[in-house]
């Protein structure tokens, strides 16, 4: 056992863990925060995607003693006061999300998205979220939430971008 | 005209966001793996590495001595108390059905059964010593291919003396529903025109995204087992039924499910392997699957191959569509898994006015992984052979495809419209959602500019794929189910009850796991009762609360789930009628009940329906006799089946020189009746499409010589990113269902149903005028690039444009490219 002492959603936790033991292991099952998915056991799909003193990571790819000394933040930990974080919010208004499974994981990697390319176009952020697997949304809804968060933090209350990626629905 | 401009009340058509994304956003979810228990073990299961095999012996001594080992249990500790996995649709009264063990005993029948069950105090000590259980096999020889498992000469499960399970038939002719399809043909071939093609459905793994998992608490009176599954009722039952617990000391309960497609329309081995244990240990017991297990051991879906023949006259009028299916079952016949493609039945002849039919389908087991529903179960398949055969149709009589699907579909005028496959279609306008969809598309703009990548022999051509589908859906009125000998009902329950401080409960059968059950039901129940949306919560996935359901697939869910909501809120109506007339010192034929109140006509007095809840909570005043209770139950059984369709146009570019695929634009019209709310559906649609999509595009389950799985994982069992796709376009007309009282037609099937047949016509479509008539399925680069090479005509041109990719000498070039087929990869 390795004793590590890690930062998850702004609390510092210390514990002994097998040093096989895998990020997402740690968070689920000693900390309880189960918040935080796992999808395969390949590292494809994304599902356990975390943020790493700031930087998306897949939790399955992490090794707990890796996050020794580094903060952690899962979805658990990106709501402020009861109020949904940005891309929470724009996940819920654009439906980017049907059974759950895939959301804390896409969530946590388009903010990592966004925080390299502010504004990016419909592409940027497909190819930012490659390794994320969705099987419910098709991604058509994910991409706008995206696209919708980017224009609403970028523009900080100001214009929305009128030439905004995305295909209309027309019914 | 759309729903939402003719919707009668404010909520439904409405565009609500979801009550159930909270959770789900924040984390706060209970995914079944989420569940902690006190004194919880642990199970891992030992699998067979191989596809057929008898086992000889297993030794379990180094994994019971190993670290945090409770007990290790092989089929033969298990065998008397682990019950039996159902087949609930035996197709044929002479089916032949394997006995299908969750732990099997001594013959293996597919790689990825369980052999042995280790239990531990944590997962991974439990994991580490199922590597120590030592498993002496036999090999038997594997049948593994298809058409090889009909000819008999290997056999799957040695004691049955056959592959095949079952036949099954329908015939226009001797159904009295149309023509004798064999003259139909032998006219054609005389003055007509006679289309023969052979297509494949390739093997497909749902691939929800949370693997199942099963937790099992034998410590109360009431066995709970909470499992990711689409079907809690149905897995109570089977319980009982096979496992020899009374179903009164059986809860299930499926909490937050992480998407289904069908793939979780099971009663699974795990889940029985799981009961059994807990039962034998008296201890709470969790299994949960990795990715890697998932692949191999939940079941897969479709795995057809389809022979069509199509007699039509010279001028493109179909005259006769005939249907031989070799379907394949895998290892055991599922819980529906026999009647998956026997549901294709009904469907091959589309929305198409043939006079003559034949259906015949041969099931046939292998060595393979067993094979269920998935995402449309057997009419994708139908809808992908009706539309690729009404293009090469076209491409006969030198027409557009659009024209061809015209002269033969049922004119709007001609609803209701009874098929030659004997279904009655209630509504529908395929004119109309065609010209809205050849609208969005810009359909001429698109031909004239394949037109003139044509004519300039442009290296990437675009081509233009047509899919004019129907489905049948919302599984399904009792009769027409027990007239298929399908071990079940088709009808739903939901129950309302009106709480005393004014909010509502509503109970549904149906299990929603992802479809935004909460949200849209909440929609119809606030219009009938006249109470806000937010008023309202829903309940559902729990045996103990919602006591009678027949759970989610099938787009039942709405159509008939939906139509027992309306019931039970109708009653709920009736019943505070008569509190209200007492209340109001009217008389009950006076009253008009709207807007959630009830109003003696003519005058301002009236009543709401929540103050009505409260006075019969008090029940201080109510009328003599009176049960004090305007709480409703209501089960309804549907009429009929319910026909979506719509036209979906794609356009893809294909690189002639690689093969490579790109698509440029989707747009798909859907009429589906009345829209509860349009956001959940375009939604739907979405999801739909690129699983559809994908099963043209990129997906198959490919196994090897040896029946091992290939594509086991998400490494190799490609799924589609967000990179591969694109936005859609959306739209819909509105013909409005006639057998329920919304006017509502399923959507959770439809854009898969319909988009496989669309993205294949598109590419074939680009390159017809290369001599390719097909590419099968997943159309890889590779395939569609072999294609072009192998069709003749103008594949010397083709090489001859080829730009080189890499100079002569260029290190890093696979000295073996070109010489592999792994065209599925």
């Amino acid at each position: 056992m390795t004793r590590v002492n890690v930062t998850v959603d702004g609390v510092l936790c210390s514990d002994d863990v097998e040093p096989r033991m895998l990020l997402v292991q740690y968070l689920r099952d000693t900390l309880g925060k189960v918040g935080t998915v796992v999808g395969c056991d390949t590292s494809n799909c994304g599902a356990c995607t975390v943020h790493l003193d700031g930087r998306s990571v897949k939790s399955c790819n992490v090794l707990a003693v890796q996050a020794d000394g580094h903060e952690v933040t899962t979805i658990e930990g990106i709501a402020t006061s009861g109020e949904l974080h940005p891309m929470q919010q724009a996940f819920h208004d654009n439906h980017a999300l049907q059974c759950g499974y895939c959301t804390p994981g896409m969530i946590m990697q388009a903010l990592d998205v966004l925080k390299e390319n502010p504004n990016p176009s419909e592409q940027e952020i497909r190819v930012g979220l490659e390794g994320n697997l969705c099987r419910c949304t098709g991604y058509h809804n994910i991409v706008k939430a995206v696209a919708a968060c980017a224009s609403t933090m970028t523009a900080g209350g100001g214009a929305v971008e009128d030439d905004s990626p995305v295909t209309v629905v027309a019914s | 005209m759309t729903a939402v401009d003719d919707r009668p009340l404010p909520e439904i058509g409405s565009p609500r966001k979801r009550k159930e994304d909270r959770r789900l956003l924040t984390g706060r979810t209970r995914w079944t793996d989420n569940i902690q228990l006190p004194g919880m073990l642990h199970l891992a299961m030992v699998r067979s590495p191989f596809a057929h095999a008898r086992i000889t012996a297993i030794d379990t001594s180094d994994a019971t001595s190993a670290a945090g080992v409770v007990v290790v249990f092989t089929g033969k500790d298990l065998q008397d108390s682990q019950g039996v996995n159902i087949n609930a649709w035996p197709i044929t009264a002479d089916q032949v059905t394997p006995t299908h063990l969750p732990v099997v005993v001594d013959h293996v029948a597919c790689a990825g059964e369980i052999v042995a069950v280790v239990v531990a105090r944590t997962a991974s000590a439990a994991r580490d010593a199922a590597e120590k259980v030592d498993v002496d096999y036999d090999e038997l020889p594997a049948v593994l291919d298809l058409k090889e498992a009909a000819a008999d000469t290997v056999l799957a499960h040695p004691d049955l003396g056959t592959n095949k399970s079952a036949f099954w038939k329908l015939d226009s002719a001797e159904a009295g529903t149309g023509g004798d399809v064999d003259e139909a043909i032998a006219r054609a071939r005389v003055d007509g025109i006679v289309i023969e093609r052979e297509y494949r459905q390739q093997r497909l793994v749902p691939s929800f995204m949370e693997p199942r998992s099963t937790v099992v608490d034998p410590t109360s009176e009431q066995m709970t087992v909470w499992s990711a599954t689409q079907v809690p009722h149905i897995l109570r039952f089977a319980i009982a039924a096979t496992m020899g617990i009374p179903e009164s000391k059986v809860r299930v309960i499926a909490p937050d499910v992480g998407g289904g497609f069908g793939g979780k329309l099971q009663t699974t081995p795990e889940e029985f392997a799981t009961i059994a244990v807990a039962r034998m240990l008296g201890k709470p017991c969790k299994f949960t699957e990795t990715r890697s297990e998932s692949m191999i051991s939940a079941h897969h879906g479709r795995d057809q191959w389809q022979k069509l023949t199509l007699a039509a006259e010279k001028d493109g009028t179909v005259t006769g569509f005939k249907v031989e299916l070799l379907a394949d079952l895998g290892a055991y016949v599922a819980l529906v898994g026999g009647g998956v493609p026997v549901l294709g039945a009904w469907m091959f002849n589309s929305i198409y006015k043939f006079p003559a039919y034949q259906f015949t389908c041969q099931t046939v087991l292998t060595n393979k992984t067993w094979v269920d529903a998935y995402r449309g179960a057997g009419r994708p398949e139908a809808t992908f052979a009706i539309e690729r055969i009404m293009d090469e149709l076209a491409a006969e009589v030198g027409v557009d495809p659009l024209a061809i699907r015209e002269k033969n579909w049922i004119r709007h005028d001609e609803f209701p419209f009874t098929t030659v496959a004997g279904m009655t279609y209630d509504s529908g306008n395929y004119e109309a959602a065609t010209a809205k969809a050849v609208e969005l598309f810009g359909y001429d703009e698109l031909r004239a500019e394949q037109q003139r990548r044509r004519e300039s022999n442009d290296p990437v051509q675009l081509g233009i794929g047509v899919s004019t589908f129907t489905e049948m859906c919302g599984l399904a009125p009792s009769r027409v189910l027990g007239s298929l000998s399908y071990g079940a009902g088709g009808w739903e329950n939901a129950s309302i009850r009106m709480l005393a401080t004014g909010t509502v409960e509503v109970v549904t059968g149906t299990s929603p796991h992802g479809q935004g059950h909460e949200t849209a039901w909440s929609q119809i129940v606030a219009d009938r009762l006249g109470v806000p949306f937010e008023s309202v919560e829903v309940l559902h996935g729990d045996t103990q609360i919602a006591p009678k359901g027949l759970d989610t697939y099938g787009s039942r869910s709405l159509v008939v789930g939906g139509e027992a909501l309306v019931l039970a809120a109708d009653k709920v109506i009736e019943k505070a009628k008569v509190f209200a007339a007492h209340l109001l010192e009217a008389s009950a034929d006076d009253l008009e009940f709207s807007g959630g109140r009830f109003a003696v006509k003519g005058t301002d007095k009236g009543i709401g329906i929540t103050d009505i809840a409260l006075a019969t909570f008090a029940a201080h005043n109510l009328p003599d006799g009176a049960e004090p209770s305007i709480d409703a139950d209501a089960t309804y059984d549907p009429v009929s089946f319910s026909f979506p369709h719509g036209t979906h146009l794609c356009a893809m570019e294909v690189d002639t020189e690689t093969g490579a695929t790109t698509m440029r634009k989707y747009v798909c019209v859907d009429d589906i009746g009345t829209i509860i709310n349009p956001l959940i559906v375009e939604g739907q649609v979405h999801g739909g499409l690129v699983q559809g999509i994908a099963q043209a595009l990129w997906e198959g389950a490919e196994y090897d010589d040896q029946g091992t799985l290939v594509t086991g994982s998400f490494v190799d069992y490609t799924l589609p990113t967000a990179a591969d796709t694109i936005s859609f376009v959306t739209g819909h007309t509105t013909s409005l269902s006639t057998t329920n009282t919304l006017g509502t037609k399923g959507v959770g099937e439809a854009g898969t149903i319909a988009s496989t047949p669309a993205v294949v016509n598109a590419i074939v479509d680009a390159v017809r005028h290369l001599g390719v008539d097909d590419v099968q399925m997943p159309c890889t680069p590779e395939r569609v690039w072999k294609a072009i090479q192998t069709a003749g005509a103008h594949s010397g041109d083709v090489t001859g444009a080829a730009q080189p990719h890499f100079a002569g000498g260029t290190p890093n070039q696979d000295p073996s490219a070109g010489a592999t087929d792994g065209a599925a990869q």
